[in-house]
């Protein structure tokens, strides 16, 4: 699997793109002829991806828009350790 | 979707989110495994341009969200970059599949400045002389090669395509080497499946199982090592069905997500589809949503109430679909039949025999039929 860091700025590779599909009702992660539907949380979390946010700074950024959350910053590393080991993201 | 709660609720369509957009059977190559129906020469007029845009605009109403250009080689056609444009500018990701003759680095960027997403480029075989004698053309891998570097100098992603058989894929190690140090970014192993010029060349086209498995392992041992040293490249290894045991989900389903349209606007549920005693809609005679929603071909085999026994009463059906019609028509002379590919069919001893047929009297590369309009108008006359 992939390493990665707190303070590492991910971004999305090249020939991803992350677009909302009215018709599916959800965002979608194209690729080379590919896409994966994604879920609200990793929905919320890939839209503050954008070469500049640390991984660090993702999660401050999404407890404040969501405080009631619990366990935010798991959830983020966790979908982070996806990201990277399919090679959706890679660092700056 | 038009459910005004008075018509009674009919089940909803899924999406075409696959469109395929087949501009031209022109081609300067003549790949005797090409997916092509055997008689293109006969196929109508070419879509225009404009017509063209209206069907991407109609299916991406629909929901689609892949557009693939493909052939024939694409780039025949001088309207591809306003395609892509126009697709792009609709939301689709765009994807070239080519076989990059016809390619330059300002074309390139022309593509890429028209918001192309991606490339992929087909190769023959990873040997210069083998590639050039499978394509019928004497340039053809020099020239695969400059593109594959310039499509990745201008910092597109790339899938590399080898469509594999008997006569390559003992190659399977050099094959791989060669799209690493291309950098590819997904490599595609599919050995070639029959349909079209493929199924006339099978004699001559399908491995032998001790190939295939050879072929597998060494994929397999450039995974692990890809792995290791975390390198994104990713390798899709395609067994060709004719040695499974069970077919594949053909499509994922007739009409369930995959839209072909040819050349001349003819609407297919799949690129071989055009062979079956079947009339399918045009688009210039019928709407993108009728097609999909309503037309007769699209919904000929749609679901499981078309199927006959075994696949009627088996619990496989939800995973398979009964397997490929396209197969099952061109072994058995019936559509609706069983893949034969699946044990469970009475006619699976014609997978057998094709089978021992590869294992013993495989038909040599020089006798093998080469795609070109020439020899489609002698299949045409037949
Ligand atoms: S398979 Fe070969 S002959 Fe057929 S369209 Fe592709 S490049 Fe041309
Ligand atoms: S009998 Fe039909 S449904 Fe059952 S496994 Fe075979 S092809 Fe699939």
């Amino acid at each position: 699997m992939s390493e990665f860091n707190l303070d590492d700025c991910p971004r999305i590779r090249r020939g991803f793109r992350l677009q909302w599909e009215p018709v599916q009702n959800c965002d979608v992660l194209l690729y080379p002829e590919g896409m994966i539907q994604l879920n609200e949380s990793a929905a919320h979390i890939l839209k503050l991806v954008d070469g500049q946010r640390s991984i660090a700074q993702i999660i401050a950024q999404l407890q404040e828009q969501f405080p009631d959350v619990q366990g935010l910053d798991e959830d983020v590393l966790t979908f982070m350790g996806v990201a990277y080991a399919q090679f959706w993201l890679e660092s700056c | 979707m038009h459910n005004s709660g008075l018509s009674p609720a009919k089940t909803v369509q899924s999406p075409p989110l696959w469109l395929l957009a087949e501009l031209t059977y022109r081609c300067p190559l003549q790949c005797p495994y090409c997916s092509n129906p055997v008689d293109f020469a006969r196929s109508g007029e070419e879509l225009t341009t404009a017509q063209w845009i209206e069907v991407f605009r109609q299916a991406r109403e629909l929901g689609a969200a892949q557009l693939g250009f493909s052939g024939g080689e694409p780039l025949v056609r001088q309207d591809l970059a306003e395609l892509v444009k126009a697709a792009r500018d609709l939301g689709f990701y765009t994807n070239l599949i080519t076989s990059g003759i016809g390619l330059t680095e300002k074309r390139i960027t022309e593509l890429s400045d028209a918001g192309l997403d991606h490339i992929q480029i087909s190769f023959q075989a990873a040997d210069e002389e083998v590639n050039n004698m499978l394509a019928g053309s004497k340039k053809a891998f020099a020239q695969k090669l400059a593109m594959a570097k310039a499509v990745k100098a201008a910092g597109y992603p790339m899938v590399l395509n080898f469509v594999t058989h008997r006569h390559n894929i003992d190659r399977m190690d050099r094959i791989i080497e060669l799209c690493i140090e291309l950098d590819a970014d997904f490599v595609e192993l599919a050995t070639c499946q029959f349909y079209g010029w493929a199924e006339l060349n099978r004699a001559a086209l399908l491995p032998t199982r001790e190939q295939l498995d050879r072929a597998e392992k060494v994929t397999q041992k450039w995974r692990e090592k890809l792995a290791a040293e975390n390198h994104p490249c990713k390798l899709i290894f395609v067994t060709p069905d004719y040695y499974e045991e069970r077919p594949k989900a053909c499509m994922n389903g007739w009409g369930s997500l995959f839209l072909d349209i040819t050349p001349d606007g003819t609407a297919l549920p799949c690129h071989s589809a055009r062979q079956l005693p079947i009339k399918f809609p045009n688009v210039k005679e019928h709407s993108v949503q009728h097609i999909w929603q309503e037309s007769f071909g699209f919904n000929k085999f749609r679901g499981f109430d078309w199927m006959p026994e075994p696949c009627r009463s088996c619990d496989e059906k939800e995973k398979d679909f009964g397997g490929c019609r396209c197969q099952a028509f061109m072994l058995t002379g019936d559509a609706s039949n069983t893949d034969p590919v699946c044990s469970k069919s009475e006619h699976h001893g014609k997978i057998l025999a094709a089978r021992e047929q590869a294992e013993h009297a495989p038909l040599g590369v020089e006798q093998m039929v080469y795609r070109n309009e020439k020899m489609s108008n002698i299949i045409i006359k037949g």
